[in-house]
């Protein structure tokens, strides 16, 4: 039992980075009903980002994951006008093959650059303190990683349900045509949604540094696709149901690779994926809407 | 009475190129004039062609986005091995299991599968790829994440260029068939096409098994021609290098799938020594043709010997203009 808890407790911490990356997922779905295959790259360059700025600059880890969260606010932007932007009245597939292009360009250009070296995440940024209670053990880490995913979520929840720009952004993923009826930008919007998504994706990334120790060019495919999945999971174009996929995905992860194989743990994600795209496509907290001709 | 005639004339004309240049290329590898670079990148031109134009019948004719053909190829590549390298039959048996075995894995996975749109398809697809190779990671007698090393080099140019064959007559076929007129249907719009009478669920389904035999096909080819397989060669990279290929090629465009396959393999070929900047040119094909030509190079127009002609005299009559 003591053991159970312990994994729940790891499990959170990864849950929470999940929870953030699937967040910028389901945001950009809702808006423009795309899957930003990019998005867990987009974490990648945030991770990097952050990297560069503890060891080069020598600051601390929340001056660096602010700073990350900036260019990578910057680079989502940019990534949406230049790529997404021509092929918003274009079909779906189009659309996702250019993110799947999106996403490798990114891959390899920071691979080329920076090559495919692993980087340690420097230690003296975030000293490991480790407590002990009651026969469990539980890390600084674990502690910054889950309270800090806590507070951006609350800002998130902040902007999407008080303030103007939120308003706009639930308008347009409502229905895009009257909002721009209602006089709402929605080229605005969506670089407002790409920016948002974006910068969570490079406060995770930051995180998956601190929670793995290391980074390459390569690490953001497969966080992503499992934050994609726990997207999926909450229902995709829900906000809350991507923080409770998130959180689900990082549990049932670290209980298969702490009971079962980790060899396993990657094939269980992809698993959950196709059950609940086959038993409830519009996922756990969707509302069944049928096609229309 | 004279199209008949036209048309059995030009199907003979057709047979005869091709079997020149069987004999031709047949000629220059005993001869040893084509050396062995050459004949590894010409047994990767026919293998991706392969691979494109089965997957270009399921992305392409039928519209839908699976991203997981890696994952029939690693079936067909380690089934063939099974039959061959373990238990050693004959090869002929171990390239019939291998697409037999495929296009089951196609089966299993199309019918639920093909149930979900768009981008679900795609994930979903991608999903089971990925369990794919994780599956056979795991499984003790193929050698687990190591794979299987000594097989014996059975993919031989007439073994190829019949397997080439093979694949075109049925998938050209196919397409030119009351099934293919089906499967466009589907592709072009899945709600009427269901109005017409057509059972897109079967013809989706057909399309996928097919393309997926076709694909086990060519990963018996590749197993027996490069000695050592690793599930970790079929990930989801290979699935968009495929995709690249159709994608350039054009959506439902045969030729286009088959001059992109020729196209990226010679890339790949020059670009060998540097594969990050491979990497960085396909993503940047694939985002380029998707925004100025989101149908492909061809889109879904076939390259013909009347296209061909017209673009010639067209050539010729602006010249003659000037």
């Amino acid at each position: 039992m003591l053991e159970f808890i312990q994994q729940l407790i790891n499990g959170l911490s990864l849950g929470a980075i999940y929870a953030l990356i699937a967040l910028g997922y389901t945001m950009v779905y809702g808006i423009i009903m795309l899957i930003n295959f990019a998005h867990g790259d987009i974490m990648m360059v945030g991770a990097y980002v952050g990297f560069f700025s503890i060891s080069i600059l020598g600051s601390n880890i929340i001056v660096a994951m602010i700073f990350a969260m900036a260019t990578c606010a910057i680079l989502g932007v940019v990534i949406e006008k230049v790529a997404y932007k021509p092929l918003r009245n274009s079909t779906r597939i189009a659309a996702l093959i250019t993110a799947i292009g999106v996403s490798l360009f990114l891959e390899y250009v920071v691979l080329y650059f920076l090559t495919a070296q692993q980087r340690v995440y420097p230690d003296s940024a975030f000293p490991l303190h480790k407590y002990h209670i009651a026969g469990l053990v539980i890390s600084n880490k674990d502690i910054f990683i889950i309270v800090s995913a806590i507070i951006l979520m609350i800002i998130l929840q902040y902007i999407i349900k008080r303030t103007k720009t939120g308003k706009a952004m639930r308008a347009v993923s409502l229905d895009r045509d009257a909002a721009v009826l209602m006089g709402i930008s929605v080229d605005k919007t969506v670089s407002v949604t790409f920016a948002i998504g974006s910068a969570l994706a490079a406060a995770a990334g930051v995180m998956i540094g601190l929670y793995y120790n290391t980074i390459n060019p390569l690490m953001g495919i497969i966080p992503g696709l499992k934050a994609f999945i726990a997207a999926v999971l909450g229902g995709i174009g829900l906000v809350p149901g991507a923080m409770v996929g998130g959180f689900v995905m990082g549990v049932l992860e670290t209980l298969v690779s702490g009971y079962g194989s980790s060899m396993y743990r990657d094939a269980v994600a992809y698993g959950v994926l196709i059950l609940i795209l086959l038993i409830k496509p519009t996922g756990l907290f969707g509302k069944n809407t049928g096609e229309k001709v | 009475m004279e199209d008949k005639k036209s048309k059995r004339g030009k199907f003979l004309l057709e047979v005869i190129v091709l079997a020149a240049l069987f004999i031709l290329v047949q000629y220059l590898i005993t001869t040893g004039l084509l050396n062995r670079y050459y004949q590894i990148n010409l047994t990767l031109v026919v293998i991706n062609i392969i691979l494109a134009v089965s997957l270009n019948l399921i992305n392409g004719f039928t519209g839908q986005l699976s991203l997981g053909h890696a994952g029939f190829m690693a079936i067909g590549a380690f089934g063939s091995v099974i039959i061959s390298t373990l238990l050693g039959y004959p090869f002929i048996l171990g390239i019939i299991v291998a697409m037999l075995a495929a296009a089951m894995a196609g089966f299993i996975i199309g019918v639920p599968t093909l149930r979900l749109k768009g981008d679900y398809l795609a994930i979903a697809t991608l999903g089971f790829g990925e369990i794919i190779r994780v599956v056979l990671q795991n499984i003790d007698y193929i050698g687990g994440p190591a794979g299987i090393s000594g097989i014996s080099k059975m993919t031989t140019w007439p073994v190829l260029f019949i397997s080439l064959m093979v694949t075109m007559v049925v998938i050209v076929n196919m397409i030119n068939s009351s099934y293919g007129r089906a499967i466009i249907a589907v592709r072009e719009d899945e709600i009427a096409a269901e109005i017409m009478g057509v059972n897109t669920t079967k013809y989706k389904v057909l399309a996928f098994v097919v393309g997926a035999a076709f694909a086990g096909l060519a990963g018996a080819l590749y197993a027996h021609y490069f000695y050592i397989i690793k599930p970790e060669t079929f990930g989801f990279l290979k699935s968009f290098d495929i995709l690249v290929m159709v994608v350039l090629g054009g959506l439902g465009s045969t030729t286009g799938a088959v001059i992109a396959a020729i196209f990226i393999t010679v890339l790949n070929a020059f670009l060998q020594e540097y594969a990050a900047v491979r990497m960085i040119i396909y993503a940047t094909i694939l985002i380029i043709v998707m925004i100025y030509r989101p149908q492909g190079l061809l889109g879904n127009k076939e390259l013909s010997y009347k296209i061909l002609k017209k673009i010639w005299s067209g050539k010729n009559a602006s010249s003659t203009n000037k």
